[in-house]
This record gives structure tokens, sequence and C-alpha cells, in this order.
């Protein structure tokens, strides 16, 4: 016999071990509970941090623009216009007012990573007869390639931005028959013309972006858009992703420009988020009552059935409390073994998955993402259910008279 | 009197109180067990035996009445201090052994010193194995309860009453499951500790034969003892 295990506790293990078909039923039980869990956790983990990540290094946290110019109407009196329907004036390209100031506000704050201004617009993009229209962006390449990796889509040359240089996307290259090193002219709404070289293709991975994508430099495309000494945007990457909203706010409170996070941008994207982790708790939910009802329905039996022992250990000297503990133990342990044997299934089911589920063009379907502390808190939480499950059959235990108990 | 255990005075029992059904089971019990007695309770079946051995071994408490053991009121005692003082001073045999069948013969006599102290060590281990030799069952130690035989089971449970050093063991009726070979061993072990300066020991029984092997009778008849 272990010298160093408590009585309470060497009960309770030789009790499970005794009634072993009960134990292991139980344990089946609970090891599915939270094998589903542990595999919709982390599978919804692996979709979310795969759309993040794709969102988050295309585009960026913040964008800081020039605020939406507004038609003014007269007014004869407090909420009485002039005239009743009020046009929106078209928005013509504007810089962001101070933006200089407005940069170097930024990137003093705490929270924000990464800011760099951009200069864009739409050009023309002609090589010999062909010519495609092109969304230009003017960017300082060491600030915006730490916003958006440009240099993790070029599949072709060297994300190389010089004033004489280009990078365009891969069917925009194809349309017009370029490849690297090629020169192009790139004609502006405003008439300028630049004649540059194409340093790199880029592929996004989709279609429209290579069709008309173009990055150059920010002097470049003041120069071309006619907008010198000014920037159409401000790009902004923060610590933490999801303060992206707050920090938008205070900037936009701070200077005057209209701030977009990319969580309002992506506000359809959240909703779907939100609403999964809404199914998913509750799933959590149900599947842990379902638990605690299993582990409390076999703990209540053991009570019944042990109530003999129950009495000759009471007769015996054992206290109330070590009677409770036996039960509340063997709660835990069953709580505890359960989620261990469950995570590792519902692991092994993910990984599974993972290798068989693929998009159509035979890439991952989601990102696998096995993290440690989905097991800790799923052990954590089954346990805390296991003991509170056997809270019921530990009381009745202690309270078994044992007079009753040994005549049975 | 400084070798008297257990004395009750005037102890009543009674069931469904306040009902209908009210019942007095034991009416006005005087009973005292010195140290070294060997006693046998007799009684027909229903004659409140069963229940004066509870209150005497503080399973049960008495409706009326006052039960002292070594002097000591038992009456104001909390249900800790109850099952510390029952732990510390009384052995039960039960007629079923009542063996705990998760653990070995070994692990059963332990068990009183283990709820005691909560956990084992060295000395308790061979504390038990001790006891288990003067009933001769050293070579069974180490089985499982359910694998020994009846006679056996009941002596481990004789050895397991021991593992205190109580005052006074309670048997009810120890050998009355058991063949008369077996009852005739089981019984002799008993005289045999009680004979060696152990505990005193009350014994319910049926059997008039081992009754009188016994230093004295007392006889429960409708919950009155028989003068």
């Amino acid at each position: 016999m272990n010298r160093i295990v408590p009585v309470d506790w060497m009960v309770a293990l030789r009790f499970l071990k005794e009634g072993r078909m009960q134990t292991l039923f139980i344990l089946g039980g609970i090891a599915i509970g939270v094998a589903v869990i542990v595999f919709m956790s982390a599978m919804l983990a692996g979709l979310e941090q795969n759309f993040i990540k794709r969102v988050l290094t295309s585009q960026a946290h913040i964008q800081l623009l020039p605020p939406d110019q507004v038609a003014r109407p007269l007014r004869f009196a407090s909420g009485i216009h002039a005239d009743p329907i009020i046009q929106r004036p078209s928005q013509r390209i504007r810089s962001v007012d101070q933006w200089q100031k407005v940069t170097d506000a930024a990137r003093s704050m705490e929270e924000v990573a990464v800011v760099s201004p951009n200069a864009s617009g739409s050009a023309l993009l002609t090589r010999g007869d062909a010519s495609r229209s092109v969304s230009m962006t003017g960017v300082v390449p060491e600030t915006y390639f730490l916003v958006v990796r440009l240099p993790d889509y070029i599949v072709d040359g060297q994300p190389r931005l010089t004033s004489e240089d280009i990078l365009i996307g891969t069917d925009l290259a194809r349309d017009i028959g370029a490849v690297v090193g090629d020169k192009v002219n790139v004609t502006a709404a405003s008439g300028a013309r630049r004649t540059l070289t194409i340093t790199g293709l880029l592929d996004f991975g989709n279609k429209g972006a290579n069709m008309r994508a173009a990055f150059v430099a920010l002097r470049t495309a003041q120069s071309l858009i006619g907008m010198v000494g000014g920037v159409t945007s401000i790009d902004v990457t923060v610590r933490d992703i999801y303060a992206a909203e707050t920090v938008a706010q205070r900037i936009a409170a701070e200077h005057p420009v209209q701030a977009d996070s990319w969580i309002k941008t992506n506000a359809q994207f959240f909703s779907a988020m939100r609403a999964q982790i809404a199914t998913n708790t509750l799933i959590r939910v149900f599947v842990g009552l379902s638990v605690a009802f299993g582990i409390a329905a076999v703990l209540i039996v053991s009570v019944i059935q042990r109530s003999k022992d129950i009495g000759i250990l009471r007769a015996m000297g054992a206290r109330r409390g070590q009677l409770m503990r036996v039960f509340l133990i063997q709660g835990g342990l069953l709580g505890f073994a359960g989620s261990l044997i469950g995570a590792a299934m519902g692991l092994g089911a993910l990984v599974y998955w993972h290798s068989i589920a693929r998009q159509a063009d035979g890439k991952e379907l989601f990102p696998l993402v096995l993290d440690a502390s989905l097991v800790a808190s799923a052990a954590v939480m089954a346990t805390a259910v296991g003991v509170l499950a056997a809270a019921m059959p530990a009381v009745r235990a202690a309270r078994l008279d044992p007079v009753v108990a040994i005549r049975g | 009197m400084a070798d008297e255990i257990i004395r009750l005075e005037g102890v009543t029992k009674s069931y469904n109180i306040g009902m209908t059904s009210e019942t007095e089971v034991l009416h006005g019990i005087d009973l005292t067990i010195n140290r070294g007695d060997f006693v046998a309770l007799m009684g027909p079946s229903g004659s409140g035996k069963s229940t004066l051995l509870n209150i005497i071994g503080l399973l049960d408490k008495p409706t009326s009445g006052r039960l002292a053991i070594h002097g000591q009121d038992t009456g104001t005692l909390d249900d800790a201090a109850v099952t510390r003082l029952r732990g510390h001073t009384i052995g039960f045999v039960f007629q079923y052994h009542m063996l705990i069948s998760a653990f070995t013969a070994a692990e059963n006599v332990m068990m009183p010193v283990l709820v005691d102290k909560g956990h084992s060590s060295a000395a308790i281990e061979a504390k038990a194995r001790s006891l288990l030799d003067q009933v001769g069952l050293s070579a069974v130690a180490d089985n499982l309860a359910p694998n020994m035989s009846g006679g056996q089971q009941q002596r481990v449970a004789i050895a397991r009453a021991l593992a205190m050093d109580p005052d006074l063991v309670l048997a009810d009726e120890p050998t009355g499951n058991l063949d008369s070979k077996s009852a005739d061993d089981v019984f002799e072990l008993m005289r045999r500790v009680n004979a060696t300066g152990g505990a005193s020991f009350l014994i319910v029984t049926h059997n008039l034969a081992l009754a009188q092997r016994c230093d004295r009778i007392v006889e429960v008849v409708d919950g009155r003892i028989k003068a």
C-alpha cells in the first residue's frame, strides 16, 4: 500500500477500480463529451486564425482617410432646411489634412505598431497596344511591407520599389504581355505620365486583385496623381488586433480624419464569428451538463451500492468530511481522466479531419491549431464539473446513518 | 470504578417519536461493562439487542437515559467527538463480517487506523500483519476480502476490530453465519484475545452453548434486561 496517498484518495481510487465497468462507461461518456468540445473549439480557432491571418496580412488594421465631404444646407431655423433634398457632393481625391502630424501622433501611440502613409488613385497601364486600368498605390516600402506583406506575395522578381519601379499583379502582367524587367507606361487620371520598370510580380490568390493591383513608390504616385506632398490614406497596424476599433476611435477623436478599423470593415465576418462562438458555447454548456448528469448518476448509484462500506467506515471512525471527500475525489478524477482521454480523441479526430478535408485547390481547409491551453482548460473545466456533480452524492454519503447503512 | 468502560443508566429508545406509530423498544436499561468482561447478550429476535448494541457502540443515540464511556457522558458530544470516541474506544464485529471488498485482508485491518491517522505508515502495516498473525491469517493477508472463506473473513473482522486497541469489542452474532467448526474457532479466538489482556467483549448470540462459555450472560426480553 502506498504510504503517501491519503486514505480518502486511496478509498476513492479503490472504489473506482473495483467498479471498473461503471468507471469505464462513465469515462467513455465524459471523453466523448470533451472530445466534441475540443474538436469544435480547435477547428473554430483554426478557422478564425486563418481568416484573421488572411485579412490582416493583406490590409491595414486601421485606415485613416480624409473625412467625407458633406453638403451644408442653409437653415431658416433649427431643424428646418432651405431645401429638403440634399445632394451628396462628389468625393474628389484629397489629401489627409496635416498627414505628417497625424502620422507622428499615431506612431507615438503605445498600441500602434506601424504607420504607413499611402497615395493611391486609378491609372492606366500601357505597354505597346495593350492597356489596362489599374488601382495604383504609392507606398513607403519600409513601412508598408510591414502592414501588407507584399514580399510574401512576390512570385517573380523582387520587392524593390525605387521611384522608377512598379510591382504588378500576375494576371495584369499576363494581360499586357510583360515580364519582370520590362518597362510600362503609367498614365494617371490627371494626365501625368511616367515610364516605370516592373521589378516584381504579385500573386494574391485572387484574380480580381491580380488583374488590378499596382504598387509604386509614394513619391512616384504623388507626382502622378497630382498630389505632391499629400497622401490619400494612412495605414496603421496595432499590437492587439482586437483593440483596433478603440484605437481607431481615439485617433478619429483627436484628428480630422475618418478612421476605419478592420473590425468595422469586416463587420459581417464578426457577426458570423459571434454566431459561431455563441453556438459553440451553447454546445459546450449542454455537453458539460450531460457530462455532469452522467457523473452524478454514476456516483449516486455508487453511494447506494457502497452504503454498507460507508456504514462500516463510519463505524470504524471515518468522519463525515472524509466520506464526502471520497466521492468528491471520485467525481474530480473521473472528470480529469475523462477530459485527458477526450482531449486526445478530439485532437486525434482534428488531425484526421485536417488531413482529409481539403479546399478545391488542394489547400488545407483550416490550419491545424493544437493549443495546449485548450487541453488544460478542458481538463480544469471537466475536473470542476466532476467535483460539482459529485457534491450531491457526496453529501448523501456523508449523511448516511451508519445503523441503516450497515443493516442495508 | 477505575475499570468501568461502559455504564448505561435508564436508557430508553423510541422510534417514530411524536407519531401515532411511536414505539419504545428499550425501556430503562441499566448495564455496566468493566475491563476484562466477556459478556454474552441474548434474547429473542426483536427484543432490542441490536438497538442496545448500536447505542453502546455510539452508532445510535438513546431517547432518554445516560450512556457514559469511561465515566464521560456521551449525550453532550457532537458528531465529530462521538466519531472520534467510537473509533478509539470501540471495535465492531458484524454478523456478515462486513469487510470492504475493494481492499485486501491487511488493508481492511488497517482501515480504522488509516481513517484516524489519514495515511498509511510502516508501523500501521506491521501492526495489521501482526494482528492477522494472531488470528492465524498471515498467509492470506494480501488476498482481497471476497477471495476468503466466511470463517477467514470473520477472523479478519476480529483483527480489524482490534486494530485501534479498543477497550470494548461489540460483536453482533459473529458466529451466526458460520459452520460450527468455524464458529468455534472464531469464538475461541475472541476468548483468547480477551484472556491475554486485550479488549472486553460484548457478544450478541442466539447460541446458548456459546453464551454459556462467556463470563456473564445478559438477557434482553421485550426491551428490558431480565434479572
